[in-house]
C-alpha cells in the first residue's frame, strides 16, 4: 500500500521545477499520473461498501424513524399489511441456519486439512487442492437444487423419522412439522459450501507453522500426533477460529441455496427440523412485490442493512487475525 | 574399538536423484565422530539417516541397513519414536519450542512419561540445564519463554532438551554454525564433557573445530564415504588423494 500513496502536489511541483533534466520531467509526470490512477482503483472497493452502505442507511432511514431500533431487531412479527416489521424470525432463521452449517461443517473441515497439512503426500496435496477449488466455483443455486433433490427429502424420510423415534424429548430435534424443508436442510447445504474456504484457509493457517518446531518435537521421540497436539495446535488455534468466522459469514449472506430448501416460513424457529426464513432468502424473495405497502420497501433494505452489518464485522475481524497469522511466516 | 553404530550398504535417493552411495561406517562408543566434506556431498543426509529424519521429506527411498547397538532401526517392527528417543538430535539452528524455557527441557521427559511427579521434573530440568551449561543463567527467569533466550542460550536449551530423554547418541548438524564464536566454544566444550556418557556424531564445515572435536573422522565425497577412521591417522596421513586436498583447502 505505501508505495502507491502519491507524492503530495506541492512537493511534486517543486521537484519538477526545479528540475536540471527537463526531459524527464513528462516521463515523471506519466509516472505520477499512473500511480494516482492504480491508487484510486485500488481505493474503490471501499468507496464501495461506504456507498453500499450509506445508500442503505438512507433507504431503511423511514423505518428507522418510524420504529424504536429494538422494536425492529427483536420484534417477533411479520405482517406488514398489518404495520407490524419485526425483524426477529429473519435474524434468528439465519442464526439457526449459519451455526447448524457451521456445527456441521467445522469438524471434518478442520480434520481434513489436518490431514492434508501434516499427513499427507504432497501427491495427495496436489490433487486435492484443485478439486477443493472446483467445489468452490460450483454456483449455489446448483447446491440448492441438489438440496432440494437430495437433502430435503432425504432429511423428511430418513433424518426426521430417526430423530423423532430417539431424540423425540430433545426441543431442539423435535419434529413439528412434515416436511423436509428446515434449517437442518439448509444447514447441510451450507456446510458443504463453506467447506472448501474452511479447508484451505485452515491448511495455509497449518504452512505458516515451522517445520523447524515439527522436528524438534519429533526428534525428542514424540509421535506425529503429540507433535501436532502440543506443538502445531496451540500455534494456529486463532487462525482456526477466524476461518471458522469467515466461514459463518459466508453462510450468513448465502441467500439462493438455502432460500430453495429451508421453507421459508415467518417464524421463529425451536427446532433444527423447523422451517425457517433468513433474512438473505426474505429480500430476495420479496424486493420487488407489493411495494404499496408503507414502509415495506424501507424494511426491507433495513434488513440488508442489518445482514450488511454483521457480515462486514465478521469479515473486517476474522480477515485482520488471518492476515496477521499469514504475515508470522515471513517473520 | 566398541562400535555403536554401523551403517552397511546404504543408499539413499531424493526422487530420482542418488544422495548416498554404497555407505559403510562404524561409529565408535562414547566418542566423537566428526563428518567432513565439501556442501552437497550428502553429510546432513547421512545424520538424518541415523534418527530415520529422512522419511519426513517426501520421496526419499533408503536401501541398506543402519545398525544401533546391532539392532536395523529401518526394521519394520522397529518404533520410530524410540529410535529417536536414542538418537537425540542437535538442529543446525536452534528451534526453541513456543513455551517456556522449563517446558521447553521437560517437552519430551513428559512425552515419554519418565518422571512420577512434579518435583522429579523439576529436579531433572535443573540437571539437564546443569548439564548443557545453562542454569546458572537462567535459574530465575525459567518460565519465560524460550525465545527470549540469545542464539546462544537456545542451542544450549536444544541440547538440554534432547539429553532430556536420556539418549545414548547425539546428532548434531553443523551444531554451532548459527553461533558466535564464545557460544560455540562453549557448545564444543559441552560435547567434550559429554563425550564421556555419549556416542557423538558431528557435522562440520570448519577443519578448526575438526581438530579440536574428532575422535574419529569421516571424510564424504560426492555423496560416497572416501575415507574414514581415528583422527590422528587421517589429519596426520590420510590415505587418499582428495582427503588430503581438502585438509590442505584445495576445495
Ligand atoms: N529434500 C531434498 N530433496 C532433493 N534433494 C535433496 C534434498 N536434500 C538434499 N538433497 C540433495 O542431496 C545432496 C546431499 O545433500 P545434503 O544436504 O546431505 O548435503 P550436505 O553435505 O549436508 O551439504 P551442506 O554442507 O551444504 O549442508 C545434495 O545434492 C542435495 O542437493
Ligand atoms: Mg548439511
Amino acid at each position: 500500500m505505501n508505495d502507491t500513496h502519491p507524492v503530495p502536489p506541492e512537493i511534486n511541483e517543486k521537484i519538477e521545477g526545479r528540475s536540471p533534466r527537463p526531459s524527464i520531467a513528462p516521463r515523471a509526470r506519466q509516472d505520477q499520473r499512473a500511480r494516482r490512477v492504480f491508487f484510486i482503483i485500488t481505493l474503490l472497493p471501499v468507496f464501495l461498501i461506504l456507498a453500499v452502505t450509506i445508500a442503505l442507511l438512507v433507504r431503511a432511514w423511514p423505518i428507522l424513524q418510524a420504529y424504536p431500533l429494538g422494536d425492529l431487531l427483536f420484534g417477533q412479527v411479520w405482517k406488514p399489511s398489518d404495520k407490524l416489521f419485526g425483524f426477529g424470525p429473519f435474524i434468528l432463521g439465519t442464526l439457526w441456519v449459519t451455526v447448524v452449517g457451521v456445527l456441521l461443517s467445522v469438524p471434518p473441515c478442520l480434520l481434513a486439512s489436518i490431514y492434508l497439512a501434516e499427513y499427507a503426500h504432497s501427491a495427495t496435496r496436489s490433487f486435492t487442492k484443485p478439486v477443493l477449488d472446483l467445489l468452490a466455483a460450483i454456483p449455489p443455486v446448483v447446491y440448492g437444487v441438489w438440496g432440494l433433490l437430495a437433502i430435503v427429502p432425504f432429511v423428511e424420510k430418513v433424518l426426521a423419522p430417526f430423530a423423532k423415534r430417539w431424540l423425540g424429548s430433545v426441543s431442539i430435534f423435535s419434529v413439528n412439522q412434515p416436511t423436509g424443508f428446515s434449517i437442518l436442510s439448509g444447514g447441510i447445504v451450507l456446510a458443504v459450501m463453506i467447506a472448501p474456504l474452511i479447508i484451505s484457509v485452515v491448511y495455509e493457517i497449518f504452512a505458516t507453522v515451522p517445520n523447524d518446531l515439527r522436528h524438534a518435537s519429533l526428534a525428542v521421540g514424540a509421535t506425529q500426533w503429540q507433535t501436532i497436539r502440543n506443538i502445531v495446535l496451540p500455534q494456529v488455534t486463532p487462525g482456526i477460529i477466524a476461518a471458522i468466522v469467515l466461514g459463518a459469514s459466508r453462510a450468513f449472506g448465502e441467500t439462493i441455496a438455502v432460500l430453495i430448501v429451508v421453507g421459508n416460513v415467518p417464524q421463529i424457529p425451536t427446532s433444527i427440523f423447523d422451517s425457517a426464513y433468513p433474512l438473505p432468502a426474505l429480500i430476495a424473495n420479496n424486493y420487488g412485490d407489493m411495494m404499496s405497502i408503507p414502509l415495506y420497501d424501507s424494511a426491507l433494505l433495513g434488513a440488508a442493512l442489518v445482514l450488511l452489518v454483521i457480515i462486514l464485522i465478521f469479515n473486517i475481524l476474522s480477515t485482520l487475525v488471518l492476515q496477521r497469522m499469514l504475515r508470522r511466516k515471513w517473520a | 574399538m566398541d562400535t555403536h553404530i554401523q551403517v552397511k550398504d546404504l543408499n539413499v535417493y531424493y526422487g530420482k536423484q542418488q544422495a548416498l552411495k554404497d555407505v559403510n561406517i562404524e561409529v565408535p562408543k562414547k566418542q566423537i565422530t566428526v563428518i567432513m566434506g565439501p556442501s552437497g556431498c550428502g553429510k546432513t543426509t547421512l545424520l538424518k539417516s541415523l534418527n530415520r529424519f529422512l522419511e519426513l521429506t517426501d520421496g526419499t527411498r533408503i536401501t541398506g541397513e543402519v545398525l544401533v547397538d546391532g539392532q536395523n532401526i529401518y526394521d519394520r517392527e522397529v518404533d520410530v519414536t524410540e529410535v529417536r528417543k536414542i538418537v537425540g538430535l542437535l538442529a543446525q539452528r536452534p528451534a526453541p519450542l513456543p513455551m517456556s524455557i522449563y517446558d521447553n527441557v521437560a517437552y519430551g521427559m513428559h512425552i515419554h512419561k519418565m518422571r512420577n511427579d512434579r518435583k522429579e521434573y523439576k529436579a531433572a530440568v535443573r540437571h539437564y540445564l546443569e548439564i548443557a551449561g545453562l542454569w546458572e543463567e537462567v535459574q530465575k527467569r525459567l518460565h519465560d519463554p524460550a525465545s527470549s533466550l540469545s542464539i546462544g542460550q537456545q542451542q544450549r536449551l536444544c541440547l538440554a532438551r534432547g539429553l532430556a530423554v536420556e539418549p545414548e547418541i547425539i546428532l548434531g548438524d553443523e551444531p554451532t554454525s548459527a553461533l558466535d564464536p564464545i557460544s560455540s566454544q562453549n557448545i564444543e566444550a559441552r560435547l567434550l564433557d559429554l563425550k564421556q556418557q555419549y556416542t557423538t556424531v558431528i557435522v562440520t564445515q570448519t577443519l578448526r573445530q575438526a581438530k579440536r572435536l574428532a575422535d574419529h573422522v569421516i571424510y564424504m565425497y560426492m555423496g560416497e564415504v572416501i575415507e574414514s577412521g581415528p583422527a590422528k591417522e587421517v589429519f596426520t596421513n590420510p590415505k587418499h588423494e582428495r582427503t588430503r586436498q581438502y585438509l590442505e583447502g584445495l576445495f
